[in-house]
């Protein structure tokens, strides 16, 4: 009730010191469906849900390649996401232009950060819906940074962002400690993991995950859809059955499931463009 | 009271020779690797060719560092194109990029000479050739730089390219093999090593087929 007085301009602050629009604009990050990230010393995996308008539409593209080396994954206003890609996409070849080297990480969200801040000090302006989880790869190692509408932004272990994203970043709490060794594979489980958590009970197919990867040896890529499947598979399987000795089972049944897995979600190919 | 002439130039010739062939379903592209300054040699072993896009590969002969700053203009434009369109450049659209990149400087030109060969649409061999500022042309081979005076009699007589004014349109592209397009590719770069103090050293011979991009080198006359 109170925050109407001081929510209409970017530029006002209210009398506790905060700014509404910004945290208004970090309200949109949450309404945007999830968007997730994990890190190892060596690989760095995002992953989010895919919402379509209807059945008819395509999935909205949530995850975007920067560079070789550097991928990012939105939640909140894509179409405020979209601009921000072509702005680190362009940074990113014009470094490499001038220093014929990849574009740190570290640097690129700076960059990022503070063109998100100039937007909360302009009265012409308004500040980018949208949260940015950028994974990336430098000398340092394998990176996970959080950006927020506000011009903020943090380095993470594993991260999750947009609606029903508590139920992600709990399952993250509980398992990061283990992160920092995991393999490239058990990697990419948790992460779709971590996504089954936040759709909460509907099923998980390929067709409403996406899933990216970029580590050592390995550029940024988006996983196809058959191969996501096939991971669903293995551990839907491997939690109906109990013990160890139902894994060489699980394999072949999820060659055959992921058979019949990727032809009912032919019908709903996303645009790539 | 004379014309007062320029004391500097911002350009010098770093000498060598390009050639490229297109075939039914390849496309050969070679270049010298020495690079010259005035009677000196500066390297023996520089490449003038460059990977643009995945069927599409450049060979470039005149002044090195505009050749440097040309490729890495390009390579910048077709990331940009891979992000927008969500797939690599084919060779016709890269042979208008670099038309137009090179005409954006027709005032101050890239003191390049250039030849541009690859697969098109359709996985057919196309070369294009350039001037220094943008004109150019798909011809079924073509050779630049200091040895082409040497190099395009030979080739004039032995790919016969008819004349585009014929009727009917009779295809550019090379009826020979693959094989036998890399040697009369080394033939070519052996006798104008002979003749042309520029060309010498090593080939460098880059093949663009349906199985990808391969390259090979041949060792020429050093003196």
């Amino acid at each position: 009730m109170f925050r109407n007085q001081y929510d209409t301009d970017v530029t006002t602050w209210s009398p506790a010191g905060r700014l509404f629009q910004v945290e208004y604009a970090m309200e949109a990050v949450k309404q945007g469906s999830a968007a997730i990230g994990l890190r190892s010393k060596t690989h760095v995996v995002l992953g989010c849900v895919n919402k379509a308008n209807s059945e008819l539409s395509s999935h909205q593209k949530k995850i975007f390649k920067v560079d070789d080396h550097i991928g990012v994954a939105i939640a909140g206003l894509t179409a405020d996401g979209r601009v921000l890609s072509r702005y680190m996409r362009n940074e990113c070849i014009n470094y490499n232009f001038t220093y014929e080297s990849p574009l740190p990480v570290g640097r690129l969200v700076v960059q990022l950060a503070d063109k998100a801040q100039v937007c909360t000090q302009r009265s012409w302006k308004r500040p980018y819906g949208v949260g940015l989880l950028v994974a990336g790869l430098d000398e340092s190692g394998a990176h996970l940074y959080y950006n927020c509408p506000s011009g903020n932004y943090f380095e993470y272990q594993a991260f999750a962002i947009g609606s029903r994203s508590q139920a992600a970043k709990t399952y993250l709490e509980r398992r990061f400690e283990n992160f920092t060794d995991s393999s490239r594979d058990d990697l990419v489980k948790d992460a779709i993991t971590a996504i089954r958590e936040t759709l909460q009970g509907e099923t998980l197919k390929s067709s409403i995950c996406t899933i990216a990867v970029v580590g050592i040896g390995e550029p940024f890529h988006i996983l196809d859809q058959g191969t996501v499947q096939q991971i669903i598979d293995t551990f839907e399987i491997a939690a109906e059955q109990e013990g160890p000795a139902a894994e060489p089972d699980a394999a072949e049944q999820s060659a055959a499931a992921a058979d019949q897995g990727g032809s009912t979600d032919e019908g709903v190919a996303p645009m790539d463009i | 009271m004379t014309k007062q002439q320029a004391n500097w130039s911002p350009y010098d010739n770093s000498g060598g020779s390009c050639v490229a062939i297109a075939g039914a379903d390849y496309c050969v592209i070679a270049a010298d690797t020495r690079m010259s300054t005035g009677y000196n040699i500066l390297t023996r072993e520089y490449s003038k060719i460059c990977k643009l896009a995945d069927k599409c590969v450049m060979a470039s002969s005149g002044f090195q560092a505009d050749v440097k700053a040309l490729q890495k203009q390009l390579a910048a434009r077709h990331l940009i194109y891979q992000h927008q369109h969500n797939k690599q450049m084919s060779c016709p659209a890269m042979a208008q990029l670099l038309s137009n990149t090179l005409y954006y400087k027709r005032f101050f030109p890239y003191y390049s000479f250039n030849v541009l060969g690859g697969l098109d649409n359709e996985g057919k061999g196309c070369v294009f050739t350039y001037d220094a500022v943008g004109s150019y042309e798909k011809v079924g081979y073509s050779s630049q730089g200091s040895g082409s005076t040497l190099i395009t009699p030979f080739l004039d007589n032995q790919l016969k390219s008819p004349s585009p004014l014929l009727l009917p349109a009779q295809d550019a592209v090379t009826p020979l093999g693959e094989a036998e397009a890399i040697d009369l590719i080394k033939t070519v770069f052996a006798s104008a090593s002979e003749r042309d103090i520029y060309t010498g050293d090593k080939i460098e011979i880059v093949v663009v087929n349906a199985d990808g991009i391969r390259r090979e080198y041949m060792e020429l006359r050093k003196d």
